[in-house]
């Protein structure tokens, strides 16, 4: 598969849709004519000639689109332009790249807000057996796709909310969760996708519970 | 009170910028050269102390400019004359910048973010999350407001922060330090460090003279995952791949850093395996003694493993040294300063 990185790299696609699925987040479509393996990013412009972003692909290996889930920053330069596209927009690509990939082994899977798109595309693409997510959001409206995680992985469906409160919620963040868990498994991968401080806090408590850092991958969205 | 704090600070801006200002002002177009050379080169502290401009220059920015220079909050002297500086920062919080003495040249490593994204498994700034950008003034201000301003011979872009995640107010920076109305310092005193954000190290590339130092800290994939997240967007071997299109064979040079871990990256596999990614490119690698950070599942590297390394890369025709560890008693590690004024001020 090629990975370059160059910027020319990038050819343009038919935006098929664009729909705001929370506030200020949007999940945005287009044809599929490539093949992934779930946990990919892509790099994503605009134009032909601007510096592109990267967004993990959220949509499984088989479906028919490629889909991307993503938050807008007011001050960002892509995202608030993003969110304005309309069906038929052209978009510009690259080919999928990166290797935070996971396999059929068990595995958690740790996510906070659009960091859970890498792990629902390894989950819709049937790596579930013997995983178990943990979601952390602020608002109860931001556990996307809640309805088809809940029916894939019932009780190894964890949702933390930090800011607000609802009976089948833990009440706190990611890291509150796992530090009142009597006991980690050991022998198998945490997988681990968010922002900086999320991952590094996350890492630092699953060492100090004892899990080995060569089980910990991580994936950034700097 | 506002208005104060909403002048906007004159140092830190190019000679483009400060073109600009001037036109804005109605001041004649040569008073951005005279303001540059006031600014980088007589480094006066004061608008009043530009005494070649006019008394209606003067006023003006007065009125409408700060000078943006900032002095160290905090001063840690090593033993061996290595010092580490903290500054604070318009957001409150703190950055560090070390200075290291050597017989002939005297270092100066600048950060370039406070804090960092990029979380890296060894590194105590990294812990502290990302707090914000610096400015190109605040970064050339860490090489203005020590002691040893005037005295710098070399600076490295090896502190806080991921400098090409910053890219176009490192890229300021190093104009400003190395522009004839500026520094006036060779790019090839000037070494930038990079993870290997790709798209910022190729632009880097293109638009600096700088010399490019590259965390490399372990060939293999896997090994690096858990080290460094960026290893799963931007692969050592693309980063390398790309090393690979530009010259360094005559003056601009290409190093690898690499933090020898006990137990972990010192083995043969890791040094047939580095033989075969670095093969045929004109670099060195630079041998990094790891100081443990609190809380870390990593350890240090003996010495004899750590020269035994060094000796085993350079039979293998691998430039090869090891840095001298310097400060160690004020600082093991970068970012533990900070960190610890950090949280004294939340308990605060
Ligand atoms: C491997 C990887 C995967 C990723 N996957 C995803 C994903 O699946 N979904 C997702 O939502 N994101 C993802 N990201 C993050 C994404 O790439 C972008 O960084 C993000 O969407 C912001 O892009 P932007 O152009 O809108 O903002 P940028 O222009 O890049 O701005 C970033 C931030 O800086 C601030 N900023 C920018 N300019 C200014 C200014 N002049 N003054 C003050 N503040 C400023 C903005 O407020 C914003 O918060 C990923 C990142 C990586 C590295
Ligand atoms: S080593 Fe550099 S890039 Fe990595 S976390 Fe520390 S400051 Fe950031």
């Amino acid at each position: 598969m090629q990975t370059g990185f160059r910027q020319q790299s990038l050819w343009p696609v038919k935006i098929s849709s664009v729909e705001e699925i929370s506030p200020g987040a949007f999940l945005l479509s287009f044809p599929r004519n490539f093949s992934f393996s779930a946990g990919q990013v892509l790099k994503i412009a605009l134009g032909e000639k601007e510096v592109p972003r990267m967004y993990s692909i959220c949509s499984g290996e088989n479906d028919p689109e490629i889909t991307i889930l993503f938050n807008v920053k007011p001050e960002g330069s892509l995202t608030p332009q993003l969110s304005h596209c309309k069906p038929g927009d052209t978009l510009f690509i690259s080919l999928p790249l990166g290797s935070f990939t996971g396999d059929d082994q068990p595995a958690w899977l740790i996510a906070t807000g659009t960091g859970l798109a890498p792990f629902y595309s390894m989950l819709r693409s049937g790596l579930v057996n013997g995983k178990q997510l943990i979601h952390g959001v602020r608002y109860l409206n931001q556990f996307y796709f809640e309805y088809e995680l809940t029916r894939m992985l019932g009780q190894r469906y964890i949702k933390c909310c930090s800011a607000e409160h609802h009976d089948k919620v833990f009440a706190g963040r990611v890291t509150d969760y796992l530090r009142q868990l009597v006991e980690l498994p050991s022998g198998i991968k945490y997988y681990l996708c968010g922002n900086g401080l999320m991952v590094v806090e996350v890492r630092d408590l699953l060492i100090e519970r004892g899990v080995p850092f060569n089980n910990i991958i991580s994936e950034i969205y700097f | 009170m506002r208005g104060i704090l909403m002048k906007q600070p004159l140092f830190g801006k190019t000679l483009e910028e400060l073109k600009v200002v001037v036109s804005h002002l109605g001041l004649p177009g040569f008073t951005a050269g005279q303001i540059a050379g006031w600014l980088y080169n007589k480094q006066v502290g004061t608008f009043d102390e530009m005494t070649n401009l006019s008394k209606k220059a003067r006023f003006l920015l007065n009125e409408q400019f700060s000078m943006g220079v900032s002095q160290p909050v905090k001063v840690q002297v090593s033993s061996d004359g290595t010092k580490k500086y903290l500054f604070g920062t318009e957001s409150g919080k703190f950055i560090e910048t070390a200075m290291i003495p050597e017989e002939e040249r005297i270092t100066v490593c600048v950060s370039s973010q406070v804090g960092c994204k990029m979380g890296c498994l060894f590194c105590m700034t990294g812990k502290q999350g990302f707090q914000g950008q610096l400015s190109a003034g605040e970064i050339v201000n860490q090489i203005r407001s020590i002691e040893e301003a005037g005295q710098i011979s070399n600076v490295v872009y090896m502190g806080m922060g991921e400098p090409f995640d910053n890219l176009p107010e490192v890229l300021k920076s190093l104009e400003i330090l190395t522009a004839s109305w500026g520094y006036a310092m060779s790019p090839r005193r000037i070494t930038v460090s990079t993870i290997g954000i790709i798209p910022g190290m190729i632009t880097f590339l293109e638009q600096s003279e700088a010399h490019l130092a590259v965390s490399l800290h372990t060939p293999f994939d896997e090994e690096r995952k858990m080290l460094m997240p960026v290893q799963v967007a931007y692969p050592i071997g693309e980063v390398v791949r790309e090393i690979r299109k530009w010259d360094f064979s005559h003056q601009r040079r290409v190093s690898f850093e690499y933090i020898v871990f006990g137990d972990l990256n010192d083995s043969e596999r890791h040094i047939r395996e580095l033989a075969r990614l670095l093969n045929g490119l004109s670099c060195r690698i630079n041998l990094i003694r790891f100081h443990p950070i609190p809380g870390t599942p990593l350890q240090a590297a003996s010495d004899e493993s750590l020269y035994r390394f060094k000796e085993r890369l350079n039979e293998k025709g691998i430039l090869t040294t090891i840095r001298a560890s310097r400060g160690q008693d004020i600082y093991a590690a970068c970012g533990l300063l900070s960190t610890r004024e950090l949280l004294k001020k939340e308990q605060q």
